[in-house]
């Protein structure tokens, strides 16, 4: 899928989820595209439907409510779609980690290609998170 | 006409967060509107139970990205209500001015999603713009641009010294020639007036009947704000108006906000004036709480944020309670949708602010076949106050 991956690189769409987050990840998100970072210079943007979609960015702890339909629209999207985990719920589950209602296992739900830590990250170092991502793609 | 049901979520493009509305249509008409909550839930209550007082304001902090230093204001404020903790006057001040700057952040973010939400991503754009400045602030003060983990228990964690002062008033005054801009635009604005004005609109006993908090009742004109009512920290110490609203449409709801701004903008430049002058301690150490409950209150920017802790003398509370203003302001949807066409139920869903991640203290897992068994909330929760009050009381 080489070739592919490189054509996928050049205009990244992102489709946004939330899997239990605080917010303030998905805020983080939002600001990315808005005119201080703006991502679409990028040819990042921001897209309303997961079949439009190259990447899948995800945020939360994914609680057991929300788990099932996480899994059902990672089904829905064309595939190759990559992960992006964003923040530090995914990565590790920050203060959630004990919860009732977190899934013992994340990555049984979504396959996370990249995370990008922080609670919530800087929008510099989603950035190059994304950069990486195409990077990789770039092969 | 036929009725027909359009569900909506929960995920769709209109909000960031994961909720399910079930919208109930006549023609265009909406007749009725049900929606079911619970994506987001993360059972804050139990985790903080087990941990410390200082860890449990860390983690109410993540209740919500937006309001974040609501939630932590209304927990120190339930902890010193146990012990009666006096607080240093300089500590008064910053957490009235972080506070301030966190309403302002807000209102601008809601300003801009409205803007989005109604087609016009110009607003969207300026609104996130000039926002900006005000994480940079965020950023000088506590390092982070949101989360800022300044609160403690008698106090605050960082002090604002003089130097910062002299830059965050610098970025303080672009903001407020922004700010203007801004207001002037969108109250010459016609495509806004169009959208917005007479669409959703929340009586005045509508707002009484559903107990709505914050913009939203005072848009309604219910003129209830805590930081008058009832003041703490530095609210009797500054000077500020209530700003109250008749109309209950959203054009009312974006002009309190609008204007909010402004009223939040004095303050910290009150409360930057204070700074330079009000030497002092900003934390008041507090080495054990003692047995007891105490309550917190505090205006968030959607509304009235209510904190419950219960100690039994050891470091951890036996029970933490949160109620979020998006709680009282929901449940307005059915006053409000009811009668509209749908394309302007989804600005009027989005009008009071909501906040899901700060809502949602209770959960239910449904995965049948059947979907979704009503439950009698009423009765649930006479069950437990009558099981809170055995343990209290004894049988």
């Amino acid at each position: 899928m080489g070739w592919y991956n490189k054509r996928l690189a050049k205009s990244i769409w992102v489709f946004h989820m939330s899997g239990s987050p605080c917010n303030n990840c998905d805020i983080e998100i939002l600001d990315l595209l808005t005119p201080r970072y703006d991502l679409e210079r990028l040819g990042i943007k921001l897209v309303g439907s997961i079949r439009h979609a190259d990447v899948l960015l995800v945020t939360g702890i994914f609680n057991q409510k929300v788990a099932p339909k996480l899994k059902r629209i990672y089904e829905q999207a064309p595939k190759p779609i990559f992960v992006v985990a964003i923040g530090t719920c995914p990565a590790s589950g920050c203060c959630f980690k004990d919860s009732y209602n977190a899934v013992a296992k994340r990555e049984d739900i979504l396959p996370i290609d990249l995370y990008i830590p922080g609670c919530p990250p800087k929008p510099e170092a989603m950035i190059e998170g994304v950069a990486k991502l195409v990077e990789v793609l770039n092969g | 006409m036929n009725k027909n049901q359009i569900p909506v979520g929960p995920f769709h493009p209109l909000l960031e967060e994961a909720e399910y509305f079930n919208i109930t249509v006549e023609g265009e008409t909406v007749t009725d509107i049900e929606m079911d909550i619970g994506w987001m839930h993360r059972g804050h209550e139990f985790i903080s139970e087990q941990k410390t007082f200082t860890q449990s304001i860390f983690l109410v902090e993540r209740i919500c990205g937006i309001c974040s230093t609501s939630h932590p204001i209304a927990c120190v404020h339930a902890i010193e209500d146990i012990d009666n903790v006096e607080i240093p006057l300089r500590a008064r001040y910053i957490r009235t001015l972080v506070a301030e700057l966190e309403r302002i952040h807000s209102h601008l973010l809601w300003l801009g999603l409205a803007g989005h939400f109604i087609g016009y991503d110009t607003l969207w754009m300026w609104a996130w713009k000039y926002r900006e400045p005000i994480l940079q602030m965020f950023e000088i003060i506590s390092g982070n641009r949101n989360h800022y983990g300044m609160m403690r228990v008698g106090g605050v964690a960082r002090d604002v010294d003089v130097d910062k002062i002299a830059a965050l008033s610098k970025i303080l005054d672009q903001v407020d020639e922004k700010m203007e801009m801004i207001a002037k635009a969108a109250n010459d604005d016609p495509v806004l007036k169009s959208r917005l004005q007479g669409v959703g609109i929340l009586k005045h006993q509508d707002a009484v009947n559903f107990c709505a908090v914050g913009p939203t009742a005072r848009a309604s004109g219910v003129k209830i704000d805590v930081r008058k009512d009832e003041p703490t920290d530095a609210y009797d110490l500054v000077d500020f108006k209530v700003i109250v609203l008749k109309n209950g449409d959203v054009y009312d709801k974006t002009v309190v906000r609008l204007l909010e701004i402004f009223e939040s903008s004095k303050i910290i430049r009150q409360c930057m004036k204070k700074l330079r002058t009000a030497n002092g301690p900003i934390l008041n150490s507090v080495k054990e709480i003692p047995p007891g409950e105490g309550i917190g209150r505090y205006e968030a920017p959607r509304g009235e944020v209510f904190h419950y802790m219960r100690s039994d003398g050891s470091n951890r509370p036996i029970r933490h309670k949160v109620r979020a203003p998006s709680f009282n302001n929901i449940p307005t949807y059915i006053a409000s949708c009811k009668g509209i066409p749908l394309a302007d139920a989804l600005i009027t869903l989005a009008a009071v602010d909501p906040c899901y991640c700060c809502t949602e203290r209770a959960i239910r897992i449904n995965h049948s076949a059947e979907g979704a068994q009503p439950i009698d909330l009423l009765r649930l929760s006479r069950e437990k106050t009558e099981r809170i009050r055995r343990t209290i009381h004894g049988a």
